[in-house]
């Protein structure tokens, strides 16, 4: 069974998550995992599917106007087994170049993965939001790091333990 | 002390209030810690004055704080009376000092900010607060039990004399959003 890793994006417009799905689906590509969003107005569609050859899906999906694609071959999900804690950085404050840069190089240096994370601008406003998975015992450490880059870049950051309440 | 709330009324402040600019995020005086102020020093009077008259030419506003209108100073008005999701309700009322002392039911709710107006987030809050404060003026102590959206208020807006923002407490990656209408 092939992996197929696939982007879509395009400017967001009524039925397109429609046309893509239903372009995949007609070449019997199977949507596992997708995020799909609106970015500024344009429409983002991340996906892993499985089932046919890459350029068959290629094929199926050059009938869509305006939008980009890209679709690649991948090797199948290798599981790393999650050794971590999990936790939620926040960062706000006002827009310059390497804000996303500087935080998240100081959360891979203390060996902290994150597993999602979003940015806003509004304005002169920069928001970014990521949940990192942190070493045990380390969020303490990351906190301060944090607390410093934070400060040569001039914004807030705070960095919490996401709840993860099982119902 | 739960009786001077609910005599409470802006009129007790004696002095008439001014409508502020708000202050949007990025700015440093929302992410200060504010400052403990005296209820009884006549420039606090007339922040809580300016606070009540700003909250209510804003449409949609149950609550702002010092820091909201670029004062760093731990006092806030609340007002959740006409919003739909309020159960208990204490009118109109600015409290100094306030902190939270109890805290429970915590549920997640979406709320958003005069202070950052495009977005909005997903924040889990205590559905039940005790919050303990001085009037302004007066300086009486009140110790406050309350639920639901004016315990929702009571930690938004504490938080903003403490410089935090409700992006410090989001859920999520996906829990901001991009707000759609004002209100």
């Amino acid at each position: 069974m092939n992996e197929l890793a696939i982007t879509v994006i395009g400017p967001d417009r009524t039925g397109i998550v429609a046309d893509v799905s239903e372009a995949l689906a007609g070449v019997g590509a199977n949507l596992s995992d997708s995020t799909m969003t609106r970015l500024r107005g344009h429409f983002a569609m991340t996906l892993i599917c499985t089932g046919p050859a890459a350029e068959d899906v290629e094929k199926a999906l050059v009938p869509l106007k305006g939008v980009l694609t890209t679709v690649r071959a991948v090797a199948p999900e290798a599981d790393a087994d999650v050794a971590g804690d999990p936790y939620l950085v926040s960062v706000h404050g006002a827009d310059r170049l390497g804000i996303v840069a500087a935080v998240t190089r100081v959360v891979a240096a203390a060996g902290g993965n994150i597993t999602d994370l979003t940015t806003r601008l509004t304005g002169p406003l920069y928001v970014l939001i990521a949940e990192v998975d942190v070493p045990p015992g380390g969020a303490d450490g990351l906190a301060a790091q944090l607390a410093v880059a934070a400060q040569e870049l001039g914004v807030e950051v705070t960095l919490r333990r996401a709840e993860s309440d099982v119902l | 002390m739960s009786d001077a709330l609910a005599d409470w009324k802006p009129d007790v402040l004696g002095v008439e209030g001014r409508v502020l600019p708000v202050v949007t995020a990025p700015a440093g005086v929302l992410s200060s810690e504010g400052a403990e102020v005296d209820p009884a020093d006549p420039a606090i009077v007339q922040l809580a004055a300016d606070l009540v008259a700003t909250m209510r030419v804003s449409p949609g506003c149950v609550g702002l704080a010092a820091p909201q209108v670029g004062v760093g100073a731990r006092v806030f008005v609340v007002d959740v009376t006409e919003h739909p999701k309020t159960v208990t309700a204490h009118g109109t009322f600015v409290l100094c000092n306030a902190r939270v002392v109890e805290a429970s039911r915590w549920r997640p709710g979406r709320e958003g900010c005069m202070s950052v107006p495009d977005l909005t987030g997903d924040v889990k809050r205590a559905g039940r607060v005790v919050v303990e404060a001085v009037l302004p003026g007066t300086g009486e102590p009140v110790r406050l039990t309350t639920d639901a959206f004016e315990a929702r208020a009571l930690q938004h807006e504490i938080d903003h004399c403490a410089g935090k923002l409700f992006l410090d407490r989001v859920a999520g990656a996906h829990a901001i959003y991009q707000r759609k209408v004002y209100l």
